[in-house]
C-alpha cells in the first residue's frame, strides 16, 4: 500500500500504513473531514512524524457562527483544562476572538489558538530549547525542560499561550500539564499519532458547522490542499513571515 | 539518676520494640525493602530486577522520543505503568501519588527519591467512562453513525 491510495482522505501519513494490524473504519462524514474510527486494538504510532508531512487547519468563518464554542469545550475536555473566572491568566489553548468592523458594525468569531508557525517566534526566544517544532509542523512545548520563564508567551503574535499557574490533579493521561510550565494547542498530537482528528475539528464537524478542514499541506491531494489552492484563504499577521500553518476562510 | 536510668529503660525498650517489628517484617518478606503491590497482568516489559535498577532510563528514552519525535511506543509508556500498577483504595477507586499506598511511591518514598513526574503525569489510570475521550468506543461510533442518518434525511 502507499500514501496515495489514501489521497483523497486528509489525515493519513505512512504511519497509518504500519497499522495494518489495528484495522480500521473509515467514515466519510462531511467534504473535507474523515473519521477514523479505531477499534479497541487501534494503537499509538510507532514511527516517528516525518517531515514530509505539514500538518494544517483550514477555518471556514461562514459556517463558524458567532456564539458556537464547541471547539473550545471540545478542547477542554479533550485536555484537561479549564478556566477559573481569571482571564488575565487562564489557560486558553483556543478562544473565539471577536473581530468589528468599526465602520459597519458587522462582526466576526474567530478560534484563535497556537497557529503552529513554520518560522515560529516562541521557538526561536525559547532559552532552553523546550518549545521546538517536530518534524511534521507541529510546535510543542517538552515540559519536561520548561523553565517557565514565558518568554514565549511574550514573543507569540497570537497569544496562544499560556502559562500554569497552580498545582493540578487528575490530569489526562494523554495530555499533561503542570505548573511552571507554560502550554499550547498541541493539534492534538496524541490524537493525530494514533490517526485521528484533533479534538476540535472533530467536533466541529460532528456537531457543529463543519468549519474546520484538517490535512497534509504537502498532500495536493488532501481537502486541505484543495480547497487552499481553490479558495482566497487569509492568515492572521501573515506580514510578520512566520508563515502559520492555521489558514481563515472569509476572515 | 533514677529519672536517668528510667530514660535509659525507655529508650531501650524503644529500640527493643522497633527492633522486633522490624524483624517481623524481614520474616515475612525477607528483606526491609518495600514490597509494593503487585501489577495487573502476567509480567512487566522487563523483569523485577531489570526494572529496579533501570525503569528510569527507560522513561527518559521513552519521553524524549515520544514527545520529541513522536514515536509512541506503548511498551515503554509512562500511562502504562501507571495502569498496570493502579493500587485500588478504600473507596475502590486506583489511589493517586498523594496516598503512600501509591506503587511509585511504597518505593520511592524509602529510598527517599523525590520525582515531579506526577505534577504533570496522572497519577492513576483515567476513570472508564471518562477514557472514552481518547479511545473511540461505542459512544464516538454512534455519534458518527447518527450524523450519517442525518445526512441522509
Amino acid at each position: 500500500m502507499s500514501a496515495e491510495s489514501y489521497g483523497s482522505h486528509p489525515v493519513v501519513d505512512r504511519r497509518v500504513l504500519l497499522r495494518g494490524a489495528g484495522g480500521f473504519l473509515v467514515t466519510l462524514l462531511a467534504p473535507g473531514v474523515t473519521l477514523y474510527a479505531f477499534g479497541a486494538a487501534g494503537h499509538a504510532s510507532e514511527a516517528p512524524a516525518s517531515s514530509k508531512v505539514r500538518w494544517a487547519l483550514l477555518i471556514d468563518l461562514s459556517k463558524c457562527p458567532a456564539g458556537c464554542d464547541l471547539c473550545v469545550t471540545a478542547c477542554r475536555d479533550e485536555n484537561g483544562w479549564q478556566q477559573n473566572g481569571r482571564p488575565e491568566t487562564d489557560p486558553q489553548w483556543i478562544r473565539k476572538v471577536k473581530l468589528r468592523d468599526g465602520r459597519t458594525g458587522e462582526y466576526r468569531e474567530v478560534p484563535v489558538m497556537c497557529q503552529h508557525c513554520d518560522k515560529p517566534a516562541c521557538v526561536d526566544v525559547c532559552p532552553t530549547g523546550a518549545s521546538f517544532k517536530r518534524a511534521d509542523g507541529i510546535v510543542l512545548v517538552d515540559k519536561h525542560i520548561c523553565i517557565g520563564c514565558r518568554f514565549c508567551m511574550m514573543a507569540c503574535p497570537y497569544k496562544a499561550r499560556s502559562f500554569v499557574h497552580q498545582p493540578l490533579t487528575d490530569q489526562k493521561p494523554w495530555a499533561p500539564r503542570g505548573k511552571g510550565t507554560v502550554e499550547a494547542c498541541t493539534f492534538c498530537v496524541h490524537r493525530l499519532d494514533s490517526a485521528r482528528l484533533p479534538a476540535c475539528v472533530e467536533a466541529c464537524a460532528v456537531k457543529g458547522g463543519g468549519a474546520m478542514t484538517f490535512g497534509d499541506l504537502n498532500d495536493p491531494t488532501s481537502e486541505v490542499s484543495k480547497a487552499v489552492a481553490k479558495y482566497a484563504t487569509s492568515q492572521v499577521r501573515a506580514d510578520l513571515g512566520l508563515e502559520p500553518a492555521v489558514r481563515y476562510r472569509n476572515l | 539518676m533514677r529519672r536517668r536510668a528510667a530514660i535509659a529503660l525507655g529508650l531501650f525498650m524503644g529500640v527493643a520494640v522497633l527492633a522486633a517489628a522490624g524483624m517481623r517484617a524481614s520474616a515475612e518478606s525477607g528483606t526491609l525493602a518495600p514490597q509494593p503491590p503487585k501489577g495487573r497482568g502476567e509480567h512487566c516489559v522487563a523483569d523485577t530486577d531489570f526494572m529496579r535498577r533501570n525503569h528510569m532510563k527507560m522513561l527518559l528514552g521513552h519521553r524524549s522520543e515520544a514527545v520529541r519525535l513522536g514515536v509512541r511506543t506503548q511498551q515503554y509508556d509512562l500511562n502504562g505503568c501507571v495502569d498496570c500498577h493502579a493500587v485500588a483504595g478504600a473507596d475502590g477507586r486506583p489511589v493517586s501519588f498523594d496516598s503512600p499506598q501509591h506503587f511509585c511511591r511504597s518505593c520511592h518514598t524509602y529510598a527517599a527519591v523525590s520525582i515531579d513526574c506526577f505534577e504533570c503525569h496522572a497519577s492513576r489510570p483515567q476513570a472508564p467512562g471518562k477514557a472514552a475521550a481518547v479511545q473511540p468506543g461505542d459512544k464516538e461510533v454512534a455519534a458518527i453513525s447518527q450524523y450519517l442518518r442525518d445526512v441522509g434525511q
